[in-house]
């Protein structure tokens, strides 16, 4: 240790220490000098500053993107709102003022006190809300009486504003307050508290197009809270609008002809993927959401038995029933079980092992072709294709054909539906997998289950020739002054395994639902076009073994989900339509009439308006 | 064992240095604390006492041990501080952002005010044995390179970039007391110089807009910028004699962001003037030169170095702290030792305050 007493070393870090002492007082020098220019010499002038506290910071809310339909119709904008709110500080006495206001604006003074109460903590120079949206009536008398309320401001705010109650309400989906689990996430760092957010729907999807950006004024302001100037100013940017694909008069058709019914409608140009109608019925009003709703008309919304937050058309999973047909049909002649000229008996019933399948037509229909059973939708035709394909073959078409997984829709809470195979049941049921249950699936009841959305790409591919499409519902996004940001484009997501000899003769088939004589899909018939399509009828119990079992002894909620699905013109598919109605019974009666005025409203008006050069 | 040249030797006048600057922070943390009207705060200044009682106890537990075992534990101080910081990455909590936190039991811990002081340690271990008078070379600072850029990397990551400036910062200064060869320091220089916009992709989006905002306050109005005019106004409206202890409006109002950790020195300064900053500033300046004493009359390198590298830390954070309240610097997350409310700064401090006085007491060890 004594190394180091008289070693250079010690002496030498004595000089180090000396040059670092400089340092320190040289960096306490250029604090000093600071803190003397601020406090004496720019002193005066800073002490006038914080006198008035008078450098205010007011935030400017962006205008949120508009909403628009494929031809620039306009479904979703925003209009003024009037806020009451209270400045403590400048409302003395605060209890004779709230008295004023409560008399001016017809509600009772004990509700406005309440709001302050429970503020108590928050500062004295903070605004309090009172009264958000405040009616033109009280607005007036507010604005007439001001020099009689002191400390009462009055905000205007954008409220988002959907034009049409109800109108594709599911698709667009509403704003709501942020709330605090999702300030806390740190995903929305831009947001405040009491800020309008996306919940759900294109509102939700495309939230980043469609929020903008916060702006703000630095400003100067008197003692009375009046702004004497602005120092610095950063404007709002507004949100980006955004065109979706849907078009709002076959939108309006679809939800005026599901009025009254549960369902869904879909309909989407086969040739591209664009939803030209996504309607779920019943609907809800999305203007109570963000207006704020009552508890009882919440506790209305989640109890209605009809469900009618639910999107049905993304998140409904249906039986397909004979829609179903297709894939069997396409199936059996793709895998060569079947060609177009084999025919089958059908003398109304098909025996399999030591049980009786019943034709949904008591008298049967005697020989049928392919052709034939797709047109009177024979179920002991496809009993005996579905019986030489076996469940796995025909599982293994289904999946192929877009059943069993999303269609890749930008919109949340997709269901896949189900596509059962003979592992799937074992698995889940620990039962091996019986051969009756794979006539069930060929007519398409049993296990499966598919939304409307998927049987819609299923259609549009059989339309287009085989192309399966994701579903597309945005059409652009554009900035305010009509820039485009962003414009879709048609996204593949698979071919159906078909060749063309097999379509030749499935569109044969579904042309003759819909023209034969004898087609269950003749109600979906129109003057001039040729529409294709096909008919299904989902039991919801089932047929038992009674000869006399019949629908039309059933309550309602047991009655049978109707199907329809169509494409027409036939020769040149333009659009593709799904249609459910639940407990809807016949997928003739029932679905066929309105998949055939959508069709109609849309082939019509395109012969009515000829494209504008 | 108890050596009656300890009392004798005892440095007092550190000692009184650091109670009277602690007495001055109370009071500051009083006004920022209380005048709020908002309630939760109101507690903030009960815990301070708190910690400043545990701060007493690790004070006092740092300056009974030798300072030169910590020359043999360094490495496993060193470790063990890493392991920390590796494991808030983990387990860390989320406050605002950021995983900086700790939860041990009933308090939570920020690790990377502890690793400073396990830098300082490992580095002056390393310098105490290294040092000549002709300066390190290359080579020779390639170890206090790795033993800085490992904190420093996972303290960016939680991120922080305040504390983790603050660790090269004193690792700098303790390497440039050691001595840098001319050839050396001219390659440093030059590489930092490349290597520095580089740094740029690295950092998030707001460390950049407050560098930015730094540079031109006009850039972030609403932001950054709105608290550094805030903050100068504050300051600057105390004019010589301050507006007087709780009459603060500034800070009464709530336009001083952070009032009680980051700002805390624009609240003083508010009410108490030129005549409660510049005795407060005065107070830190004999304070560190005071440490640099104490590293002046040590005999010992590894005393001397371990002094001059705790001083240091007391240095920036000062500075760097005061510098940004006035504007002269980038808003950064460095709190003011002794003042700023906080818990494991008042600990961090305390241990700082109890090796100064241990290398100081123990000076006599060495003389003849």
């Amino acid at each position: 240790m004594t190394k180091y007493l008289k070693t250079a070393d010690a002496e030498w870090y004595k000089q180090r220490v000396i040059r670092a002492m400089f340092c320190v007082a040289g960096a306490f020098f250029i604090l000093l000098i600071r803190l003397f220019y601020l406090q004496v010499i720019q002193g005066q002038e800073l002490r006038r500053l914080s006198e008035n506290n008078c450098i205010r910071l007011q935030s400017t809310e962006p205008s949120r993107g508009m909403i628009f339909d494929r031809n620039g119709t306009l479904l979703v904008d925003n209009r003024p709102s009037f806020d009451v709110s209270i400045i403590l500080k400048d409302a003395k006495p605060a209890k004779d003022t709230i008295e004023k206001l409560s008399k001016y604006m017809n509600i009772p003074a004990s509700q406005l006190m309440s709001k302050i109460e429970n503020k108590k903590t928050g500062s004295h120079y903070k605004p309090i809300p009172l009264k958000k949206d405040i009616g033109r009536d009280a607005l007036a008398a507010v604005e007439v009486h001001k020099f009689d309320l002191p400390g009462v401001v009055i905000d205007v705010k954008s409220r988002r504003h959907y034009i049409e109650r109800q109108r594709a309400a599911h698709l667009i989906g509403y704003l709501s307050e942020i709330n605090s689990q999702e300030l806390e996430s740190g995903k929305y760092p831009e947001y405040n508290g009491g800020d309008f957010i996306g919940k759900f729907g294109v509102e939700k999807i495309f939230e980043s197009f469609l929020h903008g950006k916060r702006g703000g004024r630095q400003v100067e302001v008197n003692v009375m809270g009046q702004v004497v100037r602005v120092l610095k100013t950063v404007d709002a940017q507004p949100g980006h609008n955004i065109y979706l694909t849907i078009d709002n008069t076959l939108q309006k058709t679809a939800e005026m002809l599901l009025e009254g019914k549960a369902g869904a409608v879909a309909a989407m140009d086969p040739n591209t993927g664009d939803i030209l109608v996504l309607t779920s019925a019943p609907s809800f009003d999305q203007n109570i959401f963000v207006d704020g709703m009552s508890h009882k008309q919440w506790e209305a919304l989640v109890s209605n038995p009809l469900r009618p937050l639910e999107d049905k058309a993304i998140q409904g999973a249906y039986p397909p029933a004979s829609t179903f047909k297709i894939i069997t049909a396409m199936a059996g002649l793709q895998e060569g079980v079947i060609d177009e000229k084999t025919t089958f008996y059908c003398p109304g019933h098909y025996k399999y092992g030591n049980r009786v399948y019943r034709c949904w037509k008591r008298g049967g229909h005697g020989n049928v072709n392919v052709v034939k059973a797709l047109a009177e939708s024979c179920d002991v035709f496809f009993y005996q294709v579905g019986q030489k394909l076996g469940v796995d073959r025909l599982a293994m078409y289904a999946k192929a054909c877009g059943l069993g997984s999303f269609t890749g829709i930008d919109l949340d809470h997709e269901e896949a539906g189900l596509v059962p195979t003979a592992a799937w049941k074992k698995r889940r049921t620990g039962i091996a997998w019986q051969g009756g249950e794979t006539l069930s699936v060929a007519i398409g009841q049993g296990y499966n289950l598919a939304t409307p959305m998927q049987m819609l790409v299923l259609t549009s591919a059989v339309a287009n020739g085989g192309a399966l499409y994701t579903p597309l519902v945005l059409k652009s996004v554009n900035t305010a002054d009509g820039a485009v940001v962003v414009q879709s484009k048609q996204r593949l997501a698979g071919r159906l395994p078909t060749d063309k000899q097999t379509f030749r003769i499935i569109k044969k088939g579904l042309r003759a639902v819909v023209n034969s004589p004898k087609g269950t899909g003749r109600i979906a018939h129109i003057d001039g076009f040729s529409v294709s399509g096909k008919t299904g009828t989902a039991q919801v119990v089932g047929r038992g073994k009674d000869p006399n079992w019949s629908d039309k002894n059933l309550p309602d909620h047991l009655k049978a989900h109707a199907w329809f699905v169509a494409y027409a013109p036939s020769e040149n598919p333009q659009i593709a339509v799904a249609v459910v109605v639940e407990h809807g019974e016949h997928g003739s009666s029932a679905a066929g009439p309105i998949a055939r005025e959508i069709i109609r409203t849309y082939l019509k008006k395109d012969e009515l308006q000829p494209r504008l050069q | 064992m108890i050596d009656r040249r300890f009392v004798k030797y005892f440095d007092w006048g550190l000692l009184g240095l650091t109670v009277f600057i602690a007495c001055l922070g109370l009071v500051a943390l009083y006004s920022a604390v209380m005048s709020t009207t908002a309630a939760p705060q109101k507690t903030l200044y009960f815990k301070q006492l708190i910690w400043y009682s545990a701060g007493i106890v690790v004070m006092v537990l740092s300056f009974l041990v030798n300072y030169k075992s910590l020359d043999r534990w360094a490495l496993v101080i060193y470790i063990m501080c890493m392991l920390l910081l590796i494991s808030v990455l983990i387990f860390g909590k989320h406050v605002g952002g950021a995983r900086r936190w700790l939860i041990l039991g009933p308090v939570s811990i920020q690790p990377s005010e502890l690793a400073k002081i396990a830098v300082i340690i490992s580095l002056t271990r390393y310098f105490s044995r290294r040092a000549d008078t002709g300066g390190l070379s290359l080579r020779e600072l390639l170890t206090p390179f790795m033993l800085t850029v490992i904190p420093f990397i996972l303290i960016v990551k939680q991120p922080d970039l305040g504390t983790a400036m603050l660790i090269v910062l004193i690792a700098g200064s303790v390497t440039v007391f050691v001595k840098i060869e001319r050839r050396s320091l001219l390659y440093m220089i030059t590489s930092c110089t490349v290597a520095g916009p580089l740094v740029w992709f690295f950092l998030k989006g707001y460390q950049k807009r407050r560098i930015l905002t730094f540079l031109n306050p006009d850039r972030d109005p609403l932001g950054a910028g709105y608290h550094i005019i805030q903050s100068k106004i504050a300051i600057g409206s105390g004019m010589i004699g301050g507006k007087g202890f709780l009459e603060g409006t500034q800070n009464a109002l709530s336009f001083l962001p952070e009032q009680h950790t980051d700002f805390i020195f624009s609240v003083l300064a508010e009410e108490w003037g030129l005549m409660g900053s510049l005795l407060l500033l005065c107070l830190f300046l004999s304070l560190i030169i005071w440490g640099l004493n104490i590293a002046y009359r040590c005999r010992d390198p590894f005393g001397t170095i371990l002094a001059v590298g705790v001083t240091a830390m007391i240095f920036w954070q000062v500075f760097i702290n005061v510098g940004m309240t006035m504007g002269l610097m980038p808003i950064v997350g460095v709190t003011l030792p002794f003042i700023s409310y906080g818990g494991s700064s008042v600990i961090t401090t305390m241990i700082c305050i109890g090796l100064l006085l241990n290398i100081s007491m123990r000076r006599f060890l060495y003389e003849q």
